[in-house]
């Protein structure tokens, strides 16, 4: 019954090395006999990084550090999939079972112009960090905030909230996306707060500044292809980006009645 | 002999000593502000809370972190819930009965005074988290929602769904960007300190390596901060993500903070049980579970029947029979002892043994399944990745697993620590839990330290001390830059035969077997002999490859090994000399029946530890703690 099979499968990995941000990579084939099936990815990679150790080898880097699919650290594609073949499934949390034994695993980090690869498989996603900078916040200091409950939110909104707010910022949006856009990223934090009545205040400013960061960065444009939603292991809906680009519509508008309000 | 400790609590009754002391302390003026430069190291809560806060006041503030961004510090990954008296169900909280339950739940080891201010401020934390847009669970009337935790009787728990972590942090982490985004915060990323500058007896800067480039890098500052995180790896197997290590509070402690009650560690009672040699890390499953989920064994042992097969009458489900009152909510220590109590008397379930039922028939029969889904959910589906069984059709195994620290770097009222001007604040410090912490008090504490004390008694320590202009390239920096290079070339000439992880793992087995749930004299002081003898030989005989010039993560997981074999053994020293049992710490010498029995005669005391240097073992400092509010009792759940 419970607690795993025992079996153990023979896996033969491919996977992208690159020592640094300026030296070029190549595919380097790896045999992984015995992985557990269940063990998790990640386990089956620690493997195989003791095993190089001690032939005096580089492990192969990849990010990662909680492990249970919250933290947003680790990410890169298997097999063509960003986080791999299962659904709502980050890397840490895929488990050796989904796979089949005799089978190659291609495994290669995030591509975009944007997440520059550091080493092997892992990127620098700071870009995300600046596009949060520039304004995906509420600006309240601490020490001024009313009682928590002075204001009622309706439950349908704050689950709305929620679900936008459950991004973990782990980028698989943008690397499963042809034109590298962070359209899904963005669009779920400015939608987390522009669905709060706290966060109605500054919505017009902070579209335009998370927009205008997200293009700086070099993140290419959406072309409502869907495919960064379908792979993103939190689910975060379309229905995000449908709404920013309302946000950014409402904020031209307000714009250009701000001016002609001027001319008067 | 008097204490050298000076907790500095302030005069007054207890209900007032917060307000009183925040009028008593001194100020600095705003334009002085952006004068003064403060370093946090951490961001998870209380780091990011902090490093806002001060950034909001007008401090310049720099904040280092390991992660390679600030949003992915360990508290991302806390799921149940956050304490508050708010007492928005009428159902007879108050500060004061959150100080109670914390105070009895820590088992009587905790400082009244900060845990009375815990609970004073904790109705701000949420207040302030709503402002932020933190999206807390609310009811259909649109205010927020509510659920009970292990240790209270009252339902004070503030949550997001199984995220309320990643939601708090979300918070924290964006009003410290908005800082960023002002100048007043730079951060640092992806940077580890690997020691603390100390001049003229004042914390002044910390060294780090860059984890990119291997660069060693000097940083200074008017006050230091450490909210480094707590110390469960140390058992190797934890549910702390890979990267929370001791390190930054060690090389503290080693340039003169004292550390607290090593030896106080809780472990969780409901975690998804080892299932195989490989594994990395443990899962947590909420305590909230406890809430609906039933706990039990077979009563007999060796029953391997499918848990469908074995009818209620041969069950036991023994939290409910031990403890009538509080049941399944029974406090984490005392859950988690009663699972080892069922296994080690041959009735743990599962193909190991090791493992006790959590069972939700029944509440799936009494709320229906689309209920529990909609409370715990996500943390089925977590289980099911893990474990591959549906828990609404089979019951979850569960058993004990490290999780958090409440041991620390010992700090004063004000959190600071024995070093001027260094700062301690979220699970880093020893502070507030006692011997044992309360479930959903880590992430208040956290912030509570972070948004609201540390702002005051930093600016009051400013305000108050002669700060002398300090460089980096003033001869302490450059010895401290020194000793750093040192131990990472040396670390990597030994080119030895083991991995890191071969002694990490090993170092964990002697803890979990020696110090963990169940402690001896006679276990602890093997541990003591094995340990010296893993430090030898991981100085002689660790391997790490690649270079300690650009991202090598071998080289940082030695680094962080080597520290908790050195802190693994303290620990153990902490353990023996507590020759009491009291929450999480549970000498099996000391016992009623199974149950911790306290020495509050010889030790109602908080154990502090000065570093003396590798030659001499650390000297042992003893804090009295005094009792003028909650009267010191057995701790009972009966
Ligand atoms: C799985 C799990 C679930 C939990 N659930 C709950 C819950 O429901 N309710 C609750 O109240 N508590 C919970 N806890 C406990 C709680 O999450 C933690 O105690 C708390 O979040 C710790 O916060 P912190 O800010 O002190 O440290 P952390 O969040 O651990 O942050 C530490 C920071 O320090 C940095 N750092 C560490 N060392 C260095 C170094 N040498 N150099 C530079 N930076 C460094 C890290 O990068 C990180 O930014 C849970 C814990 C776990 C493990
Ligand atoms: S390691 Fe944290 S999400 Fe995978």
């Amino acid at each position: 019954m419970s607690g795993g099979s025992g079996k153990n499968l023979n896996l033969k990995l491919k996977v992208w090395r690159q020592k640094g941000p300026k030296d070029s990579g190549a595919f380097v084939e790896y045999d992984a006999p015995k992985v557990s099936e269940d063990s998790s990815f990640l386990e089956m990679l620690d493997q195989i990084n003791d095993r190089l150790v001690l032939k005096n080898e580089e492990p192969i880097s990849f990010d990662h550090d909680c492990r249970e699919g919250i933290c947003g650290s680790c990410g890169f594609m298997i097999n063509g999939n960003a986080h791999g073949p299962m659904k709502n499934t980050t890397v840490c949390q895929l488990h050796m079972r989904n796979f089949k034994d005799g089978e190659t695993i291609l495994m290669e980090p995030w591509r975009a112009t944007a997440f520059p690869v550091i080493k092997d498989l892992m990127v620098d996603r700071s870009a995300f960090d600046r596009i949060i900078s520039a304004g995906g916040y509420i600006s309240v200091d601490t020490g001024n905030a009313a009682d928590a409950n002075a204001t009622p939110i309706p439950k349908p909104d704050a689950d709305a909230a929620f679900s936008a707010a459950t991004c973990i910022g782990c980028g698989a949006c943008v690397a499963s996306c042809k034109n590298a856009s962070a359209m899904l990223f963005t669009s779920a934090k400015v939608s987390h707060l522009a669905l709060l009545p706290q966060g109605k205040v500054e919505r017009h400013e902070r579209v335009d500044h998370m927009v205008a960061q997200m293009d700086a960065e070099g993140f290419g444009a959406c072309t409502s292809t869907g495919t960064c939603s379908a792979s993103c292991p939190k689910g975060i809906s379309l229905a995000n980006i449908a709404m920013m680009n309302r946000e950014l519509l409402a904020s031209a508008v307000m714009k250009r009645e701000a001016a002609a309000g001027d001319g008067i | 002999m008097a204490s050298i400790l000076d907790s500095k609590i302030p005069g007054g009754p207890i209900e007032s000593k917060w307000q009183n002391h925040k009028f008593d302390m001194k100020l600095v003026n705003p334009a002085n502000k952006r004068k003064h430069t403060v370093i946090v190291v951490g961001t998870g809560l209380a780091g990011a809370s902090a490093a806002a806060s001060l950034g909001e006041l007008g401090y310049k503030v720099k904040s280092f972190c390991v992660h390679e961004s600030p949003r992915r510090a360990h508290s991302v990954a806390a799921q149940g819930g956050i304490n508050a008296a708010k007492n928005y169900k009428n159902d007879g909280d108050s500060v004061y009965r959150l100080f109670y339950d914390t105070v009895k739940g820590g088992d009587f080891r905790a400082r009244e005074a900060n845990v009375f201010r815990l609970a004073q401020v904790s109705t701000q934390i949420i207040d302030h988290c709503v402002a932020q847009g933190v999206p807390l669970a609310r009811e259909y009337g649109g205010l927020l929602s509510n659920r009970s935790f292990g240790g209270a009787q009252v339902s004070r728990t503030f949550y997001a769904r199984g995220q309320t972590g990643q939601q708090l942090l979300l918070g924290a982490y964006s009003a410290m960007m908005r800082q960023v985004d002002k100048k007043q915060v730079d951060l640092y990323a992806r940077r580890e300190m690997l020691d603390l500058v100390v001049v003229n007896g004042k914390a002044r800067g910390i060294i780090v390596r860059n984890l990119l480039t291997g660069a060693i890098e000097s940083h200074e500052a008017d006050a230091v901060v450490l909210a480094t995180g707590g110390y469960s790896n140390v058992f190797f197997l934890s549910t702390n993500a890979m990267a929370c290590a001791v390190t930054a509070g060690w090389k503290a402690h080693k340039r003169g903070a004292f550390f607290a009650n090593p030896c106080f560690t809780q472990i969780h009672p409901t975690c998804i049980p080892v299932s195989g040699e490989l594994q990395s890390k443990l899962t947590l499953m909420s305590e909230s579970l406890r809430n609906d989920g039933r706990v039990w064994v077979p009563k007999e042992k060796g029953d391997k029947r499918h848990p469908s097969q074995i009818p209620d009458d041969e069950r036991d489900y023994y939290l409910e029979r031990v403890y009538p009152s509080f049941g399944n909510l029974a406090p984490r220590d005392v859950a988690s002892r009663q699972a080892k109590y069922a296994v080690d008397s041959g009735r743990g379930v599962g193909p190991t043994g090791v493992a006790v039922y959590l069972d939700f028939r029944d509440a799936i029969a009494r709320l229906g399944k689309p209920a529990i889904a909609e409370k715990y959910g996500n943390l089925f589906e977590m289980y099911e990745k893990i474990t591959g069984e549906n828990p609404y059709e089979i019951p979850m195994r569960m058993y004990p697993a490290p999780h958090y620290t409440m041991g620390g770097l010992w700090v004063d009222y004000d959190l600071q620590s024995t070093i001027p001007g260094l700062f301690v604040a979220g699970e880093a410090n020893f502070s507030d839990h006692g011997a044992n912490r309360l479930g959903a008090s880590a992430l208040m504490q956290g912030l509570a330290d972070g948004y609201f004390v540390i702002p005051n008694t930093i600016s009051n320590y400013i305000a108050s001390t002669k700060i002398e202009p300090v460089a980096t390239t003033n001869d302490a920096f450059k010895a401290a830059e020194d000793a750093v290079k040192t131990q990472i070339v040396r670390m990597m000439m030994i080119k030895g035969n083991r991995t890191v992880d071969s002694f990490h793992k090993e170092l964990g087995r002697i803890m979990w077997d020696e110090c963990g749930m169940g402690r001896s004299d006679a276990g602890l002081k093997k541990a003591l002999e094995l340990i010296p003898k893993l430090k030898d030989e991981f100085w002689n005989n660790v391997k790490i490859t690649g270079e300690a010039n650009y991202v090598n993560p071998e080289l940082e997981k030695a680094g962080r090994v080597a520290d908790f074999i050195e802190l693994g053994e303290l620990m153990c020293r902490d353990a023996l000399e507590r020759k009491e049992s009291c929450g999480g710490h549970f000498r099996e010498e000391y016992q009623n029946d199974g149950e911790a029995k306290r020495d509050d005669e010889n030790f109602c005391h908080v154990a502090a530890w000065e570093y003396n240097g590798d030659k001499k073992p650390q000297t042992r400092h003893k804090e009295e703690l005094t009792f003028e509010n909650v009267h010191l009792a057995t701790r009972s759940y009966k």
